[in-house]
């Protein structure tokens, strides 16, 4: 019999019933919530007088609507009401069924993805969901994580589990070490490049090879965070030393011999050597280069030496016509080469790049030189209120005011403009956030993928530059 | 949630690939704590030449007289059309509860986003997916006649032209036992309490670190 892959053991490990239909239940270990997508399913339960089945599986917190200045005055800071409403919401009902939170005013505050795995709430080997796609993130612990609609939030408080088909196996393997300056998101970008935004769709992808395993766990979590954006709902990475050091100590996470038992268990979250998957797609990591989307799909990217696409050149008509739409939204045109898109504004942030390497990347890049004048703005928005207190405790926020940037505090912020931080019509912004569609940084907004030293980079020039030529 | 059994209806053809849950819902309309009422901002970018906000009366925004639902042929539509990976991005559920508050109750696509097309089924909403060849078909068709439209049978798992022309589809069986019967999936999986409960007591022995909260 041939061995198991990695997702084959944690389906496994989790699967409470197969029942006749091919459907089955699966368990949940950890699930997180946020404000946008749960008060309906807190309704839900109320209506049917449902209570959640086991507390202390559930963790929450705003993230997606808080204002990123004038925290001091906390949910009566936001101005916008209806926010602020879904914000109280989110408190009310966590209070009222019992459900930890980590409310606005609490330092372990931040995007739900970034605390969950600084908190040791992640552990290699869960089974995690959460209302919001970018679930994926927590797979680089070795864990089954994908994001799940409302209807599902409400399924998982009442049952702890999750009505699931099994998807099929695919290996994503990135071969060699990366260049210098290559970072997870270039890797990713890459990865989306090749396959296109449905090459992972009912697949559960598996990221493995050389250079994903010199990776630092907060690079892997960059990688599996962008997996949706492949179409996969779920991305992983096999549990190794680097993943075992990253758990150790955070406040959930086991302790003494405890730990000792759970490294045991850890130590066999990796695909067998004769696993088979469905699909393996190879990369070479040499090969890699900075990248930036020039489109409105996160497929439509480009090295940061390339040229914006020629439609002419594209022979699927459905592609041609995708392409024509995206360089008309995006105000580009054909051939283009990518250092000359000029930019408005630079975002440094989200459930992708707001972690404490992120910003100690792009503050290598900025330190001792000046924000472009040509851009209105540059913020750096940390991913939490930890994050954001070692920052400081490392001088980073100095770097990046002095550079001219604007130092923030904790949400998803620009990413998706659900706050007050948002692109101007046909502005153009260097974002390390996830997803390029149409007006998802704000209506007419034209936003473009990039790491965080790409992105920093961008910032001081006021357009694209590969930032290989910045580094000393 | 509502049953779909059989459903005909008129179809709007929507000529665009990898349409994302940000276009069909933008994320200032998911700051309702409710589950209705977002038919009037569906697609709304799309839809609107002005940027929609929460709250705001719809009817009386300059709307885009070139995007599909804006002709009066489509106007009652409630079967899309839609090209390849359809509900690609977030997993806000907040798509097909503006699709099926618009009034759509099926959408056939060569391809849908998973997280979209699992959502699909908790709201009423049937997505199907057909061959490539077959939707090219069905939008040559349905841009040609006006009034064009088709009569789904989740039972059979078929879809019929006005020609009479039957396409089959593949649907699982415990999505389709859902919706033919309208049933709430959280009940059903309480009837599995006690495997539920079985399950979680093996869990607390084989891994006790997950019990408990942190912190």
């Amino acid at each position: 019999m041939a061995g198991k892959t990695l997702y084959d053991k944690l389906w496994d490990d989790h699967l409470v019933k197969q029942r006749d239909d091919g459907s089955a239940l699966i368990y949940i270990d950890r699930h997180l919530l946020h404000e946008v997508t749960s008060p309906q399913a807190f309704e839900g339960l109320r209506l049917a007088g449902r209570k959640p089945w086991r507390l202390d599986a559930n963790l929450a917190t705003p993230d997606h609507n808080v204002p990123t200045t004038d925290r001091a005055r906390g949910v009566e800071g936001i101005v916008d009401p209806v926010s602020r409403i879904q914000v109280e919401t989110l408190d009310s009902n966590c209070d009222e069924f019992g459900i930890l939170e980590f409310k606005i005013m609490d330092q372990r505050q931040g995007i739900v993805h970034v605390i969950g795995p600084e908190q040791g709430a992640t552990l290699p080997g869960m089974s995690i969901v959460c209302g919001d796609s970018h679930t994926s993130t927590h797979g680089a612990f070795g864990c089954l994580a994908h994001g799940i609609g409302t209807s599902e939030v409400e399924h998982v408080l009442a049952t702890q589990c999750l009505v699931q088909q099994k998807m099929k196996n695919m290996l994503v393997k990135v071969n060699g070490k990366l260049g210098p300056g290559v970072t997870g998101k270039d890797v990713v970008l890459a990865i989306i490049g090749r396959i296109g935004t449905a090459g992972g769709t009912g697949y559960a992808i598996e990221f493995g090879g050389e250079a994903i395993r010199d990776l630092s766990m907060e690079a892997r979590m960059t990688i599996c965070n962008m997996s949706i954006e492949a179409g996969a709902r779920v991305g992983m990475v096999a549990v190794d030393q680097t993943t075992i050091d990253y758990v150790k100590d955070r406040p959930f996470a086991p302790k003494g011999e405890m730990r000792e038992r759970a490294i045991e268990y850890w130590k066999t979250l990796h695909s067998d050597d004769d696993a088979s998957f469905d699909k393996v797609v190879e990369l070479e990591g040499s090969e890699i280069m900075p990248q930036v989307s020039w489109g409105t799909s996160p497929e439509m990217v480009a090295g940061v030496g390339g040229h914006v696409p020629d439609p002419e050149a594209e022979t699927d008509p459905i592609k041609r016509e995708g392409i024509v739409r995206a360089l008309r939204y995006m105000g580009l045109k054909p051939n283009m080469p990518i250092t000359e898109i000029r930019l408005d504004r630079v975002f440094i942030g989200s459930c992708t790049n707001s972690r404490i390497e992120d910003l100690r990347e792009a503050a290598a890049v900025v330190k001792g030189r000046k924000v472009s004048p040509l851009l209105k703005q540059a913020m750096v928005v940390p991913g939490s209120g930890l994050v954001k207190v070692q920052a400081e405790q490392e001088g980073l926020d100095r770097i990046f005011l002095e550079a001219g940037l604007e130092w923030r505090d904790p949400g998803c912020s620009m990413c998706l403009a659900m706050n007050a931080d948002k692109l101007g019509q046909g502005e153009h912004c260097a974002s390390t956030s996830n997803r390029n569609f149409e007006g998802r940084q704000g209506f007419g907004g034209r936003t473009h993928l990039v790491s965080p030293a790409m992105a920093a980079a961008a910032a001081i020039n006021g357009h694209f530059v590969d930032v290989r030529e910045m580094m000393n | 949630m509502r049953a779909l059994k059989q459903h005909r209806g008129i179809v709007a053809p929507m000529d665009r690939s990898n349409v994302d849950t940000d276009m069909i819902i933008p994320k200032q309309f998911l700051k309702s704590i409710k589950r209705t009422g977002f038919g009037p901002n569906l697609f709304d970018e799309l839809r609107y030449l002005d940027e929609g906000k929460p709250d705001q009366d719809s009817s009386q925004r300059p709307i885009n007289p070139d995007f599909v639902l804006n002709q009066d042929r489509y106007k009652n539509a409630s079967v899309l059309l839609a090209r390849r990976n359809f509900g690609c991005g977030s997993s806000r559920e907040h798509a097909p509860w503006a699709l099926e508050d618009f009034g759509f109750r099926v959408i056939i696509a060569p391809s849908f986003a998973d997280i979209f097309y699992n959502n699909c089924f908790k709201n009423g909403l049937l997505p199907i997916v057909l061959e490539e060849e077959t939707v090219d078909q069905l939008f040559q068709e349905a841009e040609k006649e006006e009034g064009y439209q088709l009569a789904i049978d989740l039972e059979a798992k078929t879809v019929t032209t006005p020609s009479g022309e039957t396409f089959a589809f593949e649907v699982d069986d415990f999505r389709r036992h859902c919706l033919l019967n309208g049933l709430d999936d959280i009940g059903v999986t309480l009837e599995d309490a006690e495997v539920i409960k079985a399950y979680e007591a093996s869990r607390r022995e084989t891994a006790p670190w997950l019990f408990g909260a942190g912190g």
